[in-house]
């Protein structure tokens, strides 16, 4: 073992935790990762022999260019801001609901039902009220199911939902291909709804995107100034907390997952009778994964939501606008997308870690925060019992005087 | 012992690290370790020589546990160098270590339990295919006996109590012919006769010339059993001393870096009204085993009854299922209140925490687990101040303003040091995150206080604040329920002293009364009837 070997030991790079980040640095390097996005997005936009600065301008005209674009965008955010909200009640729960695409077409075939066949028989203000009753109690139900066998077995929810979603799927193909299948049609497709079942027009966009802002202002509340919201995080952070504080922690999963599945199912019906008027295997059309990462990126604010799901929309607009003009394949404008959501959600490893270069650890430790250093006991210490590599933030006190 | 009287011999002289380098077993010098912001070690030395023991000595968080870690190979130091027996070595595994000859004994125990003593003492050796399991039985019977251990080495794990694992660990190492033995708080998960029984095997294997460092926090061990102490507070070295020279006292004050008072208050009081009622209570675990097995006991206002036992003796369930955590199988549990002016008795077993508190009783409950059951680490004071209040006010929402009102008066009173009532407390230092839970529990005014190892992994000026907070709460006649695991401090201030062993009740001894080593007997012996029932 000679000398030199003492160097190599230690790994080239390694991950820190960070202490803290100010709002400012952490916008930073968002910037940054979001212009690293486009610059490697446009090394692929040039392989593909395209100007990159032509293309990303016509994206954004391609979402935003004109009031019928814009539309379009605004259509698309809608049931992913309020999926995304409807996940985050469950991810703020630590339940990991994978399962908004059954959810969403679990109220589609609900709001379905009394859209396709009970028409005739109520005027339009009862009708849709009607359906979208039917959307968030079926899309609730169909959320409720794995919350139950969580509660009472502790079944894996993720496997649950997910496993949900094929069914629901399948369910869908039934119909088309059976009961509800549209009258002469020799393909297997259900029928349009009629103008009674669909939804009034906003400024030329179904009212649902109105529903959304009220949901996201709503939510808000809900998440960080009600006892529900309090319970909701305190289930996420421990069960053995909840149960001490006399939560009902069975009940709280169960009801957070209604909500959760019933608002899935409210956007089933906004797409049904607001956007597509027929249910078809596209109803739910990946929202229910997308808005995984809407949430996420927005670290479960509502309101961050509005701004991510608003994004990806006009991406998603975008990437289409480009197919058409260049003649991109469609394969590669989601291959954007995803070098975009990947650079986004990338940057947010680095917002909390920091890496350190094998030898380009500062000399002295003494620490590199804005707080001043203590003079006489300049380092909160830590010392690990088992050793394993510890988490500062959790067990390093905040000294006296600098904290 | 001429190793150990020639030790001790030199032990003034500071210095004579570089002309003395082949009588060292161990020379760490000027150790620098970091994560991330904090520093764990900084230019810390250590020199031990062959055939002594050493303890290391420092409160929690002094850097101890991370300063040998790097000597076992599972830290690397940012700074400084290690020599084992006068040559540079570089330690990068904990493989490494053991080819120097030096084996780590961590407070964690890592064996195998489906296996046999002998088993797992061989685990990871190389040898032949074939295995003759008489041949190794006796092989370790042979070292046991050596150094005076007590073991059958055909003895599965599981069967096995805690003392008897930690046997394992020790032989498995010194199988792999290490010289130089570290043990990590070897002591606190042992009786105190179990804790004589090590500190015997440790001298004799002084004796045959191995060098031993030892960590603890407890100050009678380590004058009991090292030949020199070291010093380290905040990851820096304070002192190093021969044993023989030093004091209890003394050692604290370098531990802590002031003089500090070691004895705990006893405050006299007459003994209250009867407040809690513990009769028969039964309860089993997961696997259907009794936990607590017909436990009775009464809690008295004005009163600490300190609860001792062996790690696992059912403490936990204890507390949990008088708080209405635990499902019990069989007993009662009942609350002394009163009805208009007569005193009277309320079942509460089976009833939840809510439903308990809605009863109108008022039972204060410090659970061993801090972060994991009495707090949430991602929420900031107020939010923890309102976990067991939340409910108290209408509608759906919640108020914040009284936590926040109760947060402030509490950093301000409990001297809690944290920026703010919206300070996380999963990041604040374990002392002032025990203050924030324990500050909410006696905000509550309770009849009842339980706590359980209110001062694990403290520092001694928190610790003695914590005290200080249940002797006034029993002066103000609640009745307090100590559950701890130095004997020393739960015989200084319990008026009363329940012992418990194997989830029985032992005994309860007037602590003024007995001995430790009365206590420690109480602590095994139900468990030794039972075996011999058996």
């Amino acid at each position: 073992m000679s000398q030199k070997t003492r160097a190599r030991k230690e790994p080239l790079l390694r991950m820190v935790k960070r202490d803290d980040i100010s709002p400012r640095r952490a916008w930073l390097y968002r910037g940054i990762a979001f212009i690293l996005a486009l610059v490697t997005g446009g090394l692929l936009l040039l392989a593909l022999g395209h100007n990159p600065v032509f293309v990303y301008r016509d994206m954004v005209i391609g979402a935003w260019g004109s009031p019928t674009v814009i539309r379009e965008t605004i259509k698309l955010a809608v049931p992913l801001l309020i999926t995304a909200i409807a996940l985050a009640l469950a991810f703020k729960m630590k339940f990991w609901n994978i399962g908004g695409e059954g959810q969403i077409l679990a109220g589609a075939i609900a709001a379905g039902y009394f859209g396709f066949f009970t028409a005739q028989y109520f005027p339009k203000p009862i009708l849709i009220s009607l359906m979208m009753l039917a959307g968030m109690l079926a899309g609730g139900l169909y959320g409720l199911i794995p919350a139950i066998f969580k509660a009472k077995w502790k079944t894996n929810e993720t496997l649950f939902t997910l496993m949900l979603n094929y069914i629901a799927l399948a369910f869908v193909k039934y119909l088309m291909n059976g009961p509800w299948k549209a009258s002469g049609s020799s393909f297997p497709k259900m029928p349009m709804i009629g103008s009674d079942a669909r939804l009034t027009q906003v400024l030329g966009v179904h009212w649902g995107w109105i529903l959304a802002l009220v949901i996201v202002v709503v939510a808000w509340l809900y998440f960080n100034k009600t006892k529900h919201g309090y319970e909701i995080a305190i289930v996420g952070e421990s069960e053995d907390t909840a149960r001490y504080a006399g939560i009902n922690v069975k009940r709280v999963i169960m009801r957070t997952m209604f909500l959760s599945g019933a608002l899935c199912g409210l956007v089933g019906m906004l797409q049904f009778a607001g956007a597509d008027f027929t249910i078809t295997e596209g109803t739910a059309g990946g929202v229910g994964f997308t808005a995984i990462t809407v949430a996420w990126l927005a670290m479960m604010n509502p309101f961050g939501m509005l701004v991510v799901a608003v994004f990806i929309a006009m991406l998603e607009r975008g990437a289409n606008t480009i197919q058409t003009i260049y003649k991109i394949p469609g394969a590669a404008a989601d291959l954007l997308i995803g070098i975009i959501l990947f650079f986004m959600l990338g940057c947010e490893f680095f917002i909390r870690y920091r890496l350190v270069i094998r030898g380009k650890e500062p000399k002295d430790v003494s620490p590199k925060t804005d707080q001043e250093p203590d003079v006489v006991e300049p380092v909160p210490v830590v010392v690990d019992p088992t050793g394993i590599l510890p988490e500062p933030d959790i067990i390093a006190g905040k000294e006296p005087g600098n904290a | 012992m001429a190793d150990a009287a020639r030790a001790s011999g030199q032990a003034e002289t500071r210095d004579p690290v570089a002309s003395r380098d082949d009588e060292l077993a161990v020379n760490m010098e000027h150790i620098t370790k970091s994560f991330g912001n904090v520093c764990a070690n900084r230019d810390v030395s250590l020199q031990l020589r062959q055939g002594e023991i050493l303890a290391l000595l420092g409160e929690n968080g002094s850097g101890k546990t991370s300063l040998v870690n790097m000597l076992s190979g599972i830290y690397f130091p940012d700074h400084g160098e290690i020599y084992v027996h006068g040559k540079k070595v570089t330690i990068k595994s904990p493989k490494d270590a053991f080819d120097l000859g030096i084996g780590m004994i961590h407070q964690h125990f890592k064996l195998v339990d489906v296996l046999s003593a002998a088993e797992n003492i061989i685990l990871g050796q190389p040898g032949s295919l074939s295995l003759s399991r008489k041949a190794l039985n006796a092989e370790v019977r042979q070292l046991a006996q050596q150094y005076g251990f007590e073991i059958d080495p055909a003895k599965k794990v599981y069967d096995m109590s805690v003392s008897e694992k930690q046997t394992v660990e020790i032989i498995k190492v010194l199988y792999r012919g290490a010289n130089i033995l570290i043990l990590d708080e070897p002591t606190a998960v042992l009786t105190p006769h179990e804790t004589e029984k090590l500190f015997i095997v440790l001298k004799n294997m002084k004796a045959d010339g191995k060098a031993i460092i030892i960590i603890t926090h407890k100050l009678q061990e380590v004058l009991s059993v090292s030949d020199r102490v070291e010093v380290l507070r905040k990851g820096e070295f304070v002192a190093m001393v021969d044993t023989e020279k030093t004091t209890k006292d003394q050692l604290t004050e370098m531990m802590v870096g002031r003089p500090v008072s070691l004895k705990i208050d006893r405050p006299k009081m007459e003994r209250g009204q009867e407040k809690l009622q513990v009769v028969g209570l039964t309860c089993l675990n997961a696997d259907g085993i009794k936990v607590l097995d017909d436990v009775s006991f009464s809690s008295y206002g004005g009163e600490i009854l300190g609860v001792a036992g062996i790690a696992g003796s059912g403490q936990k369930e204890l507390c949990e299922t008088i708080a209405g955590l635990y499902p019990a199988i069989g007993g009662a549990v009942l609350f002394g209140g009163e009805f208009e002016g007569t005193p009277v008795k309320e079942s509460v077993l089976g009833l939840k925490p809510d439903e308990i508190s809605r009863k109108g009783i008022s039972m204060a409950f410090v659970p061993e687990d801090r972060l994991g059951m009495g707090l949430v680490a991602a929420m900031d004071i107020t939010d923890n101040m309102m976990l067991r209040s939340y409910k108290d006010n209408g509608g759906m929402f919640v108020d914040r303003k009284k936590p926040k009102e109760l947060a402030d008066k509490m950093i301000d009173e409990l001297e809690i040091h944290a920026t703010g009532p919206n300070a996380i407390v999963g990041r604040l230092s374990g002392g002032n995150v025990q203050k924030v839970l324990l500050g909410r529990e006696i905000a509550q005014n309770p009849s009842v206080l339980i706590v359980a190892y209110p001062v694990r992994g403290l520092d001694i000026n928190s610790s003695y604040k914590i005290y200080d907070l249940l002797n006034w709460q029993k002066q103000q006649g609640v009745a307090v329920i100590f559950i701890g695991e130095d004997l020393d401090v739960l015989m200084e201030i319990s008026d009363r002293l329940m012992v418990l062993c194997g989830g029985r009740v032992s005994g309860i001894v007037d602590p003024k009364e007995v001995t430790k080593e009365d206590i420690g007997l109480m602590m095994v012996q139900v468990a030794e009837n039972e075996e011999s029932s058996l």
